[in-house]
């Protein structure tokens, strides 16, 4: 089926190359990365890890939130999300191999990561943060390529792929919570020592990535004869605005708690991110930026007959997103490195050459995720054309 | 059954594989506990149960007293001397009571002379560390034998989750390329590459040979180095006789290191 991704019209192609260049770019600030060493990005021995993680944790949400297409769909038989489920798994797939790389982006040491395997450690979360997401990759691989295989043929997807399809459920959740259990294990680091924290990150999850998947599917409807259906848009819909009210109704007891305990260690990450601590501010502007586009999108989202305009639909997902990205792939990591462990401060702000690779990863998904609906895309026109 | 040496060629090297595929797996899994050990122990070699310091910072008068301590451990152990403070690597310390006992810092009306008290702060060698429980790669571990928290810089990845956990701030990643920021370099002792964490590791290779920490050799008594599950060893001594503090303990990580915090007269 890959050779359906080897033709396409002339704005495909330059879509292709475009993104090829951004990877090439990322691909020699890279390079410098891995000669001088991660001093090159802007971490410090107080704040040791920042951009990168942030996106891979950010990611690990996107990929899980496939999972709220296929419980409809494949638990509750909820037939309107037929053509939408498999832009679902793909979009899983791009998210996970992001995750990886920005792991990889990460390591001080990169060409040694065979040592988590090497030397098992099941003690350790990210020796189970590696077998959950490797094995969620997999998982998604091989259901969306075989019920798309089978789709293609006109036939049945093979009585194997449901008990895949169903561990995919369990699956799902496993990858975001093992990777809230990164986090929230930690003794000493208030802003992350929370057990609520598995639970937001699956409302951010599931709110941030159908919302990603809406725009996603309304692109796919405009450049393509594919539709993903509008009923299926709408249903996804409320899905993102259940789990937003249900991921910032969460963000308020994290405040609740801080506040009305008073204890200093756990007010001061939120003291620093939402107003600055001694005149350090840096993350204080786009936290607000943050708040306020939460607080906008859910203003819309709640009402139906706002929701139903597509257009409105697609803004109000477009700022949703915009605003989980800043508080979970930018805050949630550096608030829980500021204050440090003497409750100093040091602050962290990315660098030009840290940026590049950033970016240079989400090209290198994008590509993946192009190539992978492009496929789709095809299969789902010529099925399209057979059926007339 | 009969075969040609092709299909024993296949057979053979497919077992193979499989077995020390299969060996090297079950013996990491089983053999957690597994010590490298010298063949031919040094018999002056220093031993105990569980190392600890007691740091008797009234013994600590001067800047050139603390100095004297972090520069006999940096020298040694070729730690560089990184210009940016953000890739500040050190092993030990000096470092204020706030910055020390940050969850104490919020008494306005404490002691003033505790207060403007610098402490020298290092690894605490905890019984129960953070840092070795997220290790993906058991690069950090703890010596069952006598209770240090080693770091090794050749099986590191440098993903750093060791700094997210400890508690204290004790350890340092190379940043940048670690050498050309050593003056003069000891050739007794390993120096480090770019990408991997690193810490003090209780001089573990001058206990092997029967010397004491170096920075407790140069501190004129000021860190005490002993067994902590001796109980006629003289850290236990201090610890019963005076009147000690260990950093935040509430975190249940058991710090190896008690603070004499003392001086006046009823401490």
């Amino acid at each position: 089926m890959l050779e359906k991704a080897l033709s396409g019209s002339n704005r495909y192609w330059a879509w292709i190359f475009f993104l090829l260049a951004v990877i090439g770019i990322g691909c020699i600030a890279y390079m410098k990365q891995l000669n001088e060493g991660l001093g090159i990005t802007g971490l410090s021995r107080d704040v040791s890890w920042g951009l990168y993680i942030g996106q891979f944790t950010f990611l690990v949400g996107v990929a899980a939130s496939a999972v709220m297409l296929v419980i409809p769909y494949y638990l509750h038989d909820f037939k309107k999300f037929s053509k939408i489920v498999i832009l679902g798994e793909f979009l899983a797939v791009s998210a996970v191999i992001m995750c990886v790389l920005f792991i990889m982006a990460d390591m001080g040491q990169p060409m040694r990561v065979a040592n988590i395997l090497l030397h098992p450690t099941p003690g350790s979360i990210v020796f189970w943060d590696v077998v959950v997401l490797n094995g969620y990759l997999l998982l998604n691989i091989v259901i969306g390529w075989t019920t798309l295989g089978a789709d293609r043929k006109g036939v049945k997807p093979p009585d194997w792929v449901k008990p895949l399809i169903y561990l995919s459920v369990p699956w799902a959740v496993s990858i975001h919570t093992v990777t809230a259990f990164l986090y929230a294990g930690i003794p000493g680091r208030h802003f992350w020592l929370t057990a609520v924290m598995a639970a937001r990150f699956l409302a951010s999850a599931f709110s941030g990535g159908p919302a990603l998947l809406i725009l996603l599917a309304l692109l796919v409807r405009k450049f393509s004869k594919f539709d993903p259906g509008a009923e299926a848009i709408q249903a996804v819909g409320k899905i993102v605005t259940y789990a937003m009210f249900a991921n910032v109704f969460l963000l308020g007891l994290e405040f609740f708690t801080a506040f009305y305990s008073n204890i200093p260690g756990h007010m001061h990450p939120f003291l620093y991110l939402y107003t600055g601590i001694d005149g350090h501010t840096k993350l204080v502007p786009f936290m607000w930026i943050s708040s306020i586009l939460a607080v906008v999108s859910l203003a819309i989202l709640v009402f139906p007959h706002l929701r139903r305009n597509e257009n409105i639909l697609a803004f109000a997902c477009a700022i949703l997103f915009i605003s989980l990205w800043i508080d979970k792939g930018f805050g949630l990591i550096i608030g829980g490195f500021v204050p440090n462990m003497f409750e100093g401060i040091t602050e962290y702000w990315p660098t030009l050459l840290e940026t590049l690779i950033t970016i240079g990863v989400w090209a290198m998904g994008f590509l993946v995720l192009t190539v992978l609906y492009k496929v789709a895309i095809a299969v789902r026109e010529e099925d399209a054309a057979v059926e007339h | 059954m009969s075969m040609n040496r092709r299909q024993f060629l296949k057979l053979a090297s497919a077992s193979t594989i499989l077995g020390v595929g299969a060996a090297s797996v079950i013996n990491n899994i089983s053999n957690g506990s597994l010590e490298a050990a010298q063949i031919h122990p040094d018999p002056r070699a220093l031993k105990a149960k569980r190392w600890g310091f007691v740091v008797d910072v009234s013994k600590l008068t001067t800047d050139e007293d603390y100095q004297k301590c972090i520069d006999a451990c940096h020298d040694i152990h070729n730690v560089p001397n990184n210009p940016n403070p953000r890739h500040e690597v050190k092993w030990i310390w000096k470092d204020t009571y706030e910055h020390t006992f940050p969850n104490t810092a919020e008494d306005k009306i404490m002691n003033r002379e505790l207060q403007e008290k610098n402490f020298l702060l290092f690894c605490n060698h905890c019984q129960n560390p953070a840092c070795v429980r997220v290790c993906p790669t058991k690069a950090t571990f703890k010596r069952e034998s006598d209770g240090i928290v080693m770091q090794d810089m050749h099986r590191c990845i440098g993903c750093r989750f060791c700094m997210a956990a400890c508690p204290f701030g004790a350890r340092s990643f190379n940043y940048t390329d670690p050498r050309p920021n050593i003056k003069v370099e000891n050739k007794e002792f390993p120096t480090r590459m770019i990408g991997v964490v690193e810490k003090c590791t209780a001089c573990y290779e001058r206990l092997a040979v029967g010397k004491q920490p170096a920075c407790a050799e140069k501190s004129n008594g000021a860190i005490v180095f002993g067994d902590l599950e001796d109980p006629n060893s003289e850290v236990r001594k201090l610890i019963t006789e005076k009147y000690t503090i260990r950093r935040k303990p509430e975190l249940g990580t058991q710090p190896s290191i008690y603070y004499v915090i003392g001086g006046g007269e009823h401490a």
